[in-house]
C-alpha cells in the first residue's frame, strides 16, 4: 500500500481510519474525512435555487441559483439516469424541423449503412442490423422558447433466427434548457439545441456528429469543465434537498508534475458537507463566487490540516455528490431525476459560453 | 518553471555589455522567492531591488492566495510602478482554477499592470522575457525621461480600453 507519491505516513482521520493518497495505477485512492460539525442552527430550508441570468467570462454567472425540484415525468427520462454521458457543445442547427423527424431517423439509418459498407465496423465479426430512430423529449426544456429535447437512438435489430429483443445501443441527445437569452436574435431558420449528450461507443457518436454536421451545418466541439467551473457544481449540489441517504461527496484531485502522476480521493459525509455549505451560504436562493472560494477553502484546509497536503495547488478533475458527478473531460451522469433539469441547465450554459 | 506555486520574481539591475544575449533568461540577474517576507538574515547583503513579479498560476488557486498573502509584505513605495503580475498559464482556459475577477481585483487594488503568457511556449516566454526587461530598465531608472510611475499609469490607462 505504500505509494511512491506519498512519503508521509497516513495521519488518523477524525473517524480513525488512516488515510493515504495513491499513485494513480488505476484511479483514486480512498479517503474519507469527516468534516467536524459545524454549528448549522439556522434553519435555512436548503430548497433548490433557480439559475439567474447573465454570463461570466467562463460559464457561471457570479451569483447563480439551480432549480427547484421539478415534477418532470419521471417514467420517460428514467433512461437518462445513472448513465454516463460525454458532453458536446453543438452550434445552431440549419433548416432543422421537428415535422421531418421520421425523415432524419430513415436518412441517418441509410447513412451509418453506407458507412458499413465502406468498410467501417464497430465489433469485429458482429453483423447487426440496426435501425435509428430520431423522436422529441418535449419534458426536457426549461422555458416555452427553448426547443424541445431531441433523442437519438440507435438499436440493434433482433436477427430472425434469435428471439432477443431490440437493444438500444447507442443513443444521443440535444437539448436547451433556458438558453432563450442568448439565442434572442437568432434568424429564423435555426435551432438552438447547444448541448449534446451521448452514451455509447465513439465510433458511433462519429457517425452520428459527421451527419447531423452535414446535413444541418453545425458544429460540434467536446465541452469540457474546468476546475472551476466542477467546484461551482460541487458547492451547488452539496446544497440541494435529497430525499433518501445520499452518497458521500467525492472530489476528485490529480496532482501532475510528478514521476508518476497521483490522484487524491477526497470523500466527505454528505451531512457534513451539507452542514458546512449552510454556514456559509448567505441568502437562500443565491450563491456567489464569494461563497464557494470560501467552502472549498474550507474543505482544503481541513485536508491540509490532515495530510499536509495542498490541495488548492492541485487540479479538481471530478466531483460526485448525490445530485449528479461532473469529471472535467466533459463527462456527466445524472443521478436524481427531480434535479436533472436543474442540471441540465448548467451545461447548457457553459456550452453557450463555449459557443461564443 | 513548470510548476508555478506564485513565486516572486524580484529583479535588479546589472549592467551587462551583453545583455542582449540573455534575453531568454532573465533569471541571470533576478532572484526567486516563494513567498514573502524575505528572510532577514540576508537583509545587509541584499542589493536594491527595482521590479517585483508576482506570478500566477491560472491552474493554481494556491499560487493566488500565496501571491495576496505576500502583498502583505511589499513597502508602499514599490507600487508606484515597480510592481507588476505575471499570469501564467492562460493557453489552457479548461484548467483554469482562478476566476478572473481576482486577476481584475488585484490589478484594481494595487494600481499594478497585469501581463499574461504562458510558459510551455517557446516564442510568448521570450517575448514575456523582453518585456519585462524593458519594464526592469525603466524602474532602474535608465531609460532618460521615463519613470516608473510614468510608465505604470500609461500600462493602466491602455489596459482600460
Amino acid at each position: 500500500m505504500a505509494a511512491a507519491g506519498s512519503p508521509r505516513s497516513a495521519p488518523r482521520g477524525l473517524t480513525g481510519r488512516a488515510f493515504k493518497p495513491r499513485p494513480a495505477a488505476n484511479g483514486a485512492g480512498a479517503g474519507a474525512v469527516m468534516e467536524p460539525r459545524a454549528p448549522s442552527g439556522t434553519g435555512r430550508p436548503s430548497w433548490g435555487l433557480l439559475l439567474a441570468r447573465g454570463h461570466g467570462p467562463l460559464g457561471f454567472s457570479s451569483s447563480s441559483q439551480l432549480l427547484p425540484p421539478e415534477n418532470a415525468d419521471p417514467q420517460r427520462t428514467a433512461f437518462l439516469l445513472r448513465k454516463q454521458w460525454t458532453l458536446y457543445s453543438v452550434t445552431p442547427l440549419y433548416r432543422f424541423s421537428n415535422a421531418h423527424l421520421r425523415n432524419y431517423s430513415r436518412l441517418l439509418s441509410a447513412f451509418i449503412a453506407a458507412e458499413r459498407q465502406k468498410g467501417w465496423a464497430v465489433e469485429v465479426g458482429v453483423e447487426l442490423d440496426i435501425k435509428v430512430a430520431v423522436s422529441s423529449l418535449p419534458d426536457l426544456k426549461g422555458s416555452d422558447q427553448d426547443h424541445a429535447a431531441v433523442l437519438v437512438e440507435v438499436r440493434s435489430l433482433p436477427s430472425p433466427q434469435k428471439t432477443s429483443q431490440e437493444k438500444r445501443i447507442w443513443s444521443g441527445w440535444f437539448c436547451c434548457v433556458c438558453g432563450d437569452d442568448f439565442f434572442e436574435n437568432m434568424p429564423e431558420d435555426f435551432t438552438c439545441l447547444p448541448l449534446f449528450l451521448a452514451n455509447g461507443a465513439e465510433s458511433y457518436t462519429a457517425i452520428v456528429g459527421s451527419w447531423f454536421q452535414k446535413t444541418f451545418d453545425c458544429c460540434f466541439h467536446r465541452l469540457a469543465i474546468s476546475p472551476l467551473n466542477l467546484s461551482w457544481m460541487a458547492a451547488m449540489w452539496t446544497g440541494c434537498k435529497v430525499d433518501k441517504t445520499a452518497s458521500a461527496m467525492e472530489l476528485i484531485f490529480s496532482v501532475p508534475g510528478l514521476l508518476q502522476p497521483l490522484d487524491i480521493s477526497y470523500a466527505i459525509h454528505p451531512e457534513d458537507a451539507k452542514a458546512l455549505w449552510d454556514t456559509v451560504q448567505k441568502t437562500p436562493g443565491e450563491i456567489t463566487q464569494e461563497e464557494v472560494d470560501i467552502f472549498m477553502d474550507c474543505l482544503y484546509s481541513h485536508f491540509h490540516r490532515h495530510f499536509k497536503i495542498r490541495l488548492s495547488a492541485a487540479k479538481l478533475v471530478k466531483v460526485s455528490t448525490a445530485i449528479a458527478s461532473a469529471h472535467c473531460d466533459g463527462i456527466i451522469k445524472f443521478l436524481q431525476s427531480q434535479y436533472l433539469i436543474g442540471v441540465l441547465r448548467l451545461l447548457t450554459e457553459l456550452a453557450i459560453s463555449q459557443i461564443q | 518553471m513548470a510548476n508555478c506555486n506564485g513565486y516572486v520574481l524580484l529583479v535588479k539591475w546589472i549592467p551587462l555589455p551583453s545583455y542582449l544575449a540573455k534575453l531568454g533568461n532573465v533569471l541571470s540577474f533576478s532572484r526567486i522567492a516563494t513567498s514573502l517576507p524575505l528572510p532577514s538574515e540576508g537583509d545587509h547583503l541584499r542589493p536594491r531591488i527595482d521590479l517585483i513579479v508576482f506570478m500566477i498560476d491560472i491552474k493554481s488557486k494556491y499560487s493566488l492566495r500565496n501571491v495576496e498573502a505576500s502583498l502583505a509584505y511589499v513597502d508602499a513605495s514599490f507600487f508606484l510602478g515597480k510592481v507588476c503580475f505575471l499570469v501564467t498559464g492562460v493557453g489552457r482556459l479548461n484548467c483554469c482554477s482562478v476566476e478572473m475577477s481576482a486577476i481584475w481585483k488585484l490589478r484594481e487594488v494595487y494600481s499594478s499592470p497585469v501581463l499574461f503568457c504562458e510558459l510551455e511556449l517557446e516564442g510568448i516566454r521570450v517575448a514575456t522575457a523582453q518585456r519585462l526587461l524593458r519594464m526592469l530598465e525603466i524602474c532602474a531608472g535608465l531609460i532618460p525621461g521615463v519613470s516608473a510611475l510614468y510608465f505604470g499609469s500609461l500600462m493602466s490607462s491602455s489596459a482600460n480600453y
